[in-house]
C-alpha cells in the first residue's frame, strides 16, 4: 500500500529525474569520439543552435555539430581532412559567434563539411582542430548554406550545476 | 501579437505608440487578425529599432513581417545622417541586396507547356544551384574589384546581356559610390566561385504563368497580359554578401561602445552614417549591392541561353529587378522636411509611385514594379507603387508571403517528395538537388501571399496588377 509520504517520494523522484535529464529535440550521439548534446530550435526565418555540455569546450563543439545538423546528417561526413580554426574575442558569447562564423566561412570557401571538433580555450582565446570532406551532393544531400551567425537570442551561460548552455540564430 | 500593446489608428494600421525610451512610433500595416497571429517578436524587434538615434518619422513593419534578426523582416526605417543618425549592418543583414528580377520571354503559357520538363532540366542542368555548387566564371582580383565598382552594367560589358536590361534595373544597374577596399579578402575569397550562382534556401528561379490581371491598363504599360510566361529570379549577393555582413556586424558591435550606443539587442549593430565606420560600411554594402545585380544579370544570360536552345521564338526582356534588403540614399518628405535618408528596408521592397524622377520614362506615368515572390506552390504577384504609399511608408511595400512556421517545425511536418509529386499534380515542376530543403520550404511553411498583398492593397502600399502562378521551380 503506497503511502502519502511514499507518493510524494516518488513525486520528488520523477521531477529530479526530470531536472537531470532534458531531452533535446534532436540528440546526437555519432558513435565516435564525441557525444554532444544539442537541438535546433523554432525561430521563423532562420534556425537556432541550443547545446548543453559540462565544459565550455565540449559546447563549442555541441555547437559546432549542431550547425553542420542545419546542413546534412553530421555523423554522415567522414574526417579526412582537417584544418585548424583560430580565433579571440572579448567575451564568450562574441567568441560563440567568431567560432560559428569561422566554421561557416571554411565550410563555404572550401566546399566542406565538417563531422568531427577538438576545441581548446584559453579564456577567450579558442583553437581548434576540425575534421570533415568536400561536399558530396550525393551522399550528404546537403539542405541549405548558411549565410551567417547572428547576435540575435545570443546567450553563453553556465548553470549552478557547473553546466554551460549556448544559443545562437543562424541565418540561411 | 498581442492588440492591448497597439492602438489602432485605421483598419489597416497598428502602432506602437512612443514611450519614455522611444525616439519614434513604430506602425505596423495589418488587419486584425493578422496582426493577432504576428509573432509578438515582431513588435520587441520593431520596439528595439525605435530606440536607435538619428531616426525619421515611425519605423514600418510591412504586412509579411516576422521575427528576424535586430530588425524585423519586413522592416523599414530611414535615418538622418546630420541628425547623428546611423546606418545598420543588422538592418541590412547578411543577405545584401536579395532581391527579385523577372523577364519577360513573350511567351504564352500554351507554347510553353509541351516544353517545361525539358526546360526544367535544362536550366537546372545549366544553373548552378544549392550547398556546394559552383559558377563557371572565375575573377581576378581586378576583375572582381571592377565587378563590385560596376554591378550589372560591368556584367553587361562582359556580355551576360544587353544595354536595355539596364534600363529596367534599379539604379541601372550600377550603385555608385562602392569601395571595393572596403571588402575584406576574405569575402573577396568566399566570392570566388560564386559569380552566377543561385545560392539555397528560399531562393529560386522560376519560370510562371501570369494567372491573373488586376489592372489591365498597368499590365499593359509592363507588357503583361493573361497567360504570358515570365521568369523571376529571386537571390542576393551570395558569399561576398554574407562576409560583409559578418565582417562589419562584429566590427559594429565592437565599436558600440565607442560610439555611445547603447544597443537594445546586438544583432542591431550600427554605427553613424557620418563616421569612418559608417563610411566604409556604406560602401562595402554599395559594392554588395552591385554583386548582386551582377549575379542576377548573369543568371539572367544563362536563363537566356536555356531558353534559346529549347524555345529560340522565346525573347527574354526585362520587367525589372528591384531588391529588398538594403540601406539607400533617398529623397523624401518626412515631418514636412524634404531631404535625403538613409532608408532602411530589411525584407521591404522599395515601391516608387507614378511621376518619379528616379524610374525610367516608360515606368513613370505608371509606378514602379514591386516584385513580390511567394513559395513555390502559392504564387507570386507583380504591384505597381503608388502615388500614396510616400506617406503611408516611403515608398515601401512587402516582399514576399513571410513564413509562418519555422524550418524545424516544416521539416517535421512535411516529406520533400510529397511536396514535389503534390505540386506536380497541380503542373508544378520542382527542380532541387535537396529532399529536405524543398521540405523546409513547403508552400504550407508560408503565409498566405494573396491575403497580405490584399492587405499591402488595401493599406495604400502599392497596387495589384497581376497574380503569378509557377509552373517550373528550380530550388536550392
Amino acid at each position: 500500500m503506497i503511502t502519502w509520504m511514499d507518493r510524494t517520494a516518488r513525486v520528488a523522484l520523477l521531477y529530479g529525474l526530470l531536472l537531470i535529464y532534458t531531452p533535446p529535440a534532436t540528440h546526437h550521439h555519432d558513435g565516435r569520439m564525441q557525444n554532444l548534446s544539442w537541438s535546433h530550435i523554432e525561430h521563423d526565418a532562420d534556425i537556432g543552435l541550443r547545446a548543453r555540455a559540462p565544459s565550455r569546450e565540449s559546447l563549442f563543439e555541441a555547437m559546432g555539430e549542431a550547425l553542420t545538423a542545419v546542413v546534412t546528417d553530421p555523423a554522415s561526413v567522414r574526417p579526412e581532412q582537417q584544418i585548424e580554426i583560430q580565433c579571440e574575442a572579448p567575451d564568450d558569447a562574441l567568441l560563440l559567434v567568431d567560432w560559428l562564423n569561422a566554421l561557416i566561412y571554411e565550410m563555404a570557401t572550401r566546399r566542406m563539411l565538417f563531422g568531427n571538433w577538438r576545441v581548446t580555450l584559453d579564456g577567450h582565446k579558442l583553437d581548434a582542430l576540425v575534421e570533415g570532406e568536400a561536399v558530396d551532393r550525393a551522399r550528404h544531400l546537403p539542405v541549405v548554406e548558411i549565410k551567417g551567425a547572428t547576435y540575435t537570442a545570443l546567450s553563453v551561460k553556465q548553470d549552478s550545476s557547473g553546466n554551460w548552455h549556448a544559443q545562437c540564430v543562424v541565418d540561411v | 501579437m498581442d492588440l492591448n500593446r497597439l492602438e489602432r489608428t485605421d483598419e489597416y494600421r497598428w502602432q506602437i505608440p512612443v514611450d519614455g525610451s522611444m525616439n519614434v512610433p513604430g506602425v505596423i500595416f495589418g488587419d486584425r487578425e493578422q496582426i493577432l497571429q504576428m509573432d509578438d517578436k515582431v513588435y520587441e524587434q520593431l520596439r528595439n529599432v525605435t530606440l536607435l538615434p538619428g531616426l525619421v518619422g515611425p519605423v514600418y513593419a510591412m504586412p509579411d513581417a516576422h521575427w528576424g534578426y535586430g530588425f524585423p523582416i519586413g522592416g523599414v526605417a530611414a535615418f538622418d545622417a546630420e541628425a547623428a543618425g546611423v546606418v545598420s549592418a543588422g538592418g541590412v543583414g547578411f543577405d545584401i541586396s536579395c532581391g527579385v528580377r523577372t523577364l519577360h520571354t513573350k511567351l504564352t503559357t500554351a507554347q510553353l507547356e509541351p516544353l517545361k520538363f525539358e526546360l526544367a532540366d535544362a536550366l537546372y542542368a545549366d544553373i548552378p544551384v544549392g550547398v556546394g555548387s559552383e559558377g563557371a566564371i572565375r575573377l581576378s582580383n581586378a576583375q572582381m574589384d571592377a565587378m563590385l565598382r560596376g554591378g550589372a552594367a560591368w556584367a553587361v560589358e562582359q556580355g551576360y546581356g544587353i544595354e536595355e536590361d539596364l534600363d529596367r534595373t534599379e539604379e541601372r544597374g550600377c550603385v555608385a559610390d562602392a569601395r571595393p577596399e572596403a571588402v575584406s579578402e576574405r569575402a573577396k575569397k568566399r566570392q570566388r566561385r560564386e559569380m552566377g550562382t543561385l545560392g539555397s534556401g528560399n531562393h529560386y528561379l522560376e519560370i510562371q504563368r501570369v494567372a491573373e490581371v488586376f489592372d489591365v491598363a498597368i499590365a499593359a504599360a509592363y507588357g503583361l497580359a493573361q497567360d504570358d510566361i515570365v521568369v523571376s529570379i529571386h537571390c542576393g549577393s551570395r558569399g561576398l554578401g554574407h562576409q560583409i555582413g559578418t565582417d562589419y556586424l562584429r566590427e559594429m558591435v565592437l565599436a558600440a561602445t565607442e560610439f555611445g550606443l547603447e544597443l537594445p539587442d546586438r544583432e542591431l549593430a550600427c554605427a553613424p552614417i557620418l563616421s569612418t565606420l559608417g563610411q566604409r560600411y556604406l560602401g562595402a554594402m554599395r559594392a554588395a549591392m552591385n554583386c548582386a545585380l551582377a549575379n542576377r544579370q548573369i543568371l539572367t544570360h544563362l536563363t537566356r541561353q536555356a531558353f534559346e536552345r529549347l524555345l529560340p521564338d522565346a525573347r527574354l526582356t526585362m520587367l525589372y529587378d528591384v531588391s529588398h534588403n538594403i540601406c539607400k540614399v533617398e529623397r523624401h518628405v518626412i515631418e514636412g522636411e524634404e531631404k535625403e535618408f538613409h532608408v532602411h528596408r530589411k525584407g521591404a521592397t522599395r515601391a516608387f509611385g507614378p511621376g518619379n524622377p528616379d524610374l525610367e520614362p516608360g515606368l513613370r506615368p505608371v509606378g514602379q514594379p514591386v516584385l513580390i515572390g511567394g513559395s513555390m506552390g502559392t504564387g507570386s504577384y507583380i504591384l505597381a507603387g503608388t502615388a500614396e504609399s510616400e506617406t503611408a511608408a516611403l515608398s515601401s511595400a512587402c516582399h514576399g508571403a513571410g513564413r509562418s512556421m519555422s524550418r524545424r517545425k516544416a521539416r517535421r511536418q512535411f516529406h520533400g517528395r510529397q511536396i514535389v509529386d503534390e505540386l506536380a499534380v497541380r503542373g508544378i515542376v520542382i527542380r532541387s538537388p535537396s529532399s529536405r530543403g524543398v521540405a523546409e520550404e513547403a508552400p504550407m511553411a508560408y503565409k498566405d501571399v494573396n491575403r497580405v498583398v490584399d492587405i499591402a492593397e488595401r493599406a495604400d502600399l502599392a497596387r495589384k496588377v497581376a497574380r503569378l502562378e509557377p509552373l517550373v521551380c528550380i530550388k536550392g
